[in-house]
């Protein structure tokens, strides 16, 4: 963790970000914000730039144009990295290896949370009696359930999710909307891209509407 | 909180990939039985003659045992890339030329050991002289090794592009002439009572500095191909 990361809230900043390929833009100019404890919906139609934005903000794409920081940090810098947890369309899961397997894989790159345990996350996300299946044999669901249990397991601050309520389940909604709860109360801080469709347990979070 | 170490991701690739293979284990038998076909076939083209195929033989194995890990090459980012593994490397607060150095150092353990014990075999087979078996060894075990970190690192930029066996061989071809030449070289050079140290030292000498330019070349190419 860095030095400066305790004190400031502000988790993301971004001026006037925008993004577009071979002269077609795909992100408007953008402004916005995200502080420690914070969940923000980003929203769009199809095309509208949600993954994009993600992408941006997690270092695997450079904006065209404009500023963000992650605690201070520009994206893909090691402060920001260590901040940072994406959870993607594709899940980053490995078919031939266990889920178990895939979780250690997970806590060798980014690290573990104190006190969790690759088990102690499976049992949670609904998988006891599945930890040592081939991640291929598992459902679509229950392949999305591996997935929220290595990113739960971790211990980044910023939560940047793209569609991690497909392929769930009412339960598995619900659990989303647990983790999220939990991991805003730890002081973490969220973007959750959706095509709406979701009802929040919480008061209404602030959204991020991207439709150019 | 516990934040990862710099080995911690290192070990976590290394065993993940050893994992993989193990579990695949069909797969990395490929190159193996590759290379035997090839040198088996040679004898029948070329003819009986005890006295040629003992000239050509240290040569035959080299060229056979290169070739075949290039079979395993291609695919080395591929599936990574494919299923968003690769993605959550880059993305890690770890050091990617590190991770790559793991995943570099896989690829080799995987496909260059089992080659490693054939490869004299093969000689043997060949009629390859005994004095210059342990040479052959020698320059099997540099070559390899430098094929593995050269190619990894033109794999890591052809990862992202449909079809790129045909790209990365040609791509290939020019970085691994001199190595050919010095390897066969040093075992020619044994054969005829020469002092054979000067080719593997050379070759050692480029090994130790791919060693450490490799991974730093393959983690900046896949951030290119990841950006693309």
């Amino acid at each position: 963790m860095s030095h400066f990361s305790t004190d400031a809230r502000t988790l993301v900043e971004a001026h006037a970000l925008a993004f577009s390929r071979r002269d077609e833009p795909i992100l408007r100019p953008l402004d916005f914000h995200l502080e420690a404890g914070e969940l923000s919906f980003v929203e769009g139609d199809n095309g509208s730039g949600k993954t994009t934005l993600l992408n941006i903000l997690a270092g695997l794409l450079r904006p065209s144009s404009g500023e963000v920081r992650i605690s201070g940090y520009p994206p893909g810098t090691d402060g920001a990295r260590a901040e940072t947890r994406l959870l993607g369309h594709q899940l980053g899961l490995k078919g031939d290896l266990s889920a178990r397997e895939n979780l250690r894989v997970s806590v060798g790159l980014y690290g573990c949370r104190k006190g969790m345990t690759a088990d102690l996350c499976l049992t949670e996300v609904g998988l006891r009696g599945f930890e040592d299946e081939p991640v291929r044999s598992l459902s679509a669901g229950q392949k999305k359930r591996v997935a929220l249990a290595a990113l739960n397991l971790g211990n980044a601050r910023l939560w940047l999710l793209d569609e991690p309520f497909a392929n769930l389940d009412r339960t598995g909604i619900d659990l989303v909307n647990i983790m999220l709860d939990r991991h805003l109360q730890r002081g973490g801080a969220a973007l959750v891209t959706t095509h709406g469709a979701v009802s929040f347990r919480q008061e209404e979070p602030r959204k991020l509407r991207l439709n150019l | 909180m516990t934040s990862p170490s710099l080995f911690s991701g290192f070990l976590a690739i290394l065993q993940r990939d050893l994992l993989l293979a193990w579990r695949r284990r069909g797969d990395a038998a490929m190159p193996v039985l590759y290379a035997m076909i090839v040198a088996i076939l040679f004898p029948f083209a070329l003819g009986p003659d005890h006295q040629l195929l003992a000239r050509v033989s240290g040569g035959i194995v080299l060229v056979t045992v290169l070739l075949a890990m290039l079979l395993a090459l291609d695919n080395l980012f591929r599936s990574d890339l494919e299923d968003g593994v690769l993605a959550q490397m880059v993305l890690a607060p770890q050091s990617l030329s590190f991770l790559m150095a793991a995943r570099i150092l896989a690829y080799w353990l995987v496909t260059a050991c089992p080659l490693l014990i054939a490869g004299p075999i093969l000689g043997y087979m060949l009629g390859l002289p005994a004095q210059a078996q342990p040479v052959l060894f020698l320059a099997l075990v540099l070559s390899s090794a430098l094929l593995a970190l050269l190619g990894s690192m033109l794999a890591a930029l052809t990862a992202g592009t449909r079809r790129s066996g045909m790209l990365l061989s040609l791509m290939l071809l020019p970085l691994i002439v001199p190595v050919v030449i010095f390897a066969a070289g040093a075992v020619s050079a044994v054969e005829q009572g020469l002092p054979w140290i000067a080719p593997l030292a050379w070759l050692s000498a480029t090994l130790a500095l791919t060693l450490v330019l490799a991974p730093v070349a393959c983690a900046t190419a896949l951030r290119i191909t990841l950006d693309a």
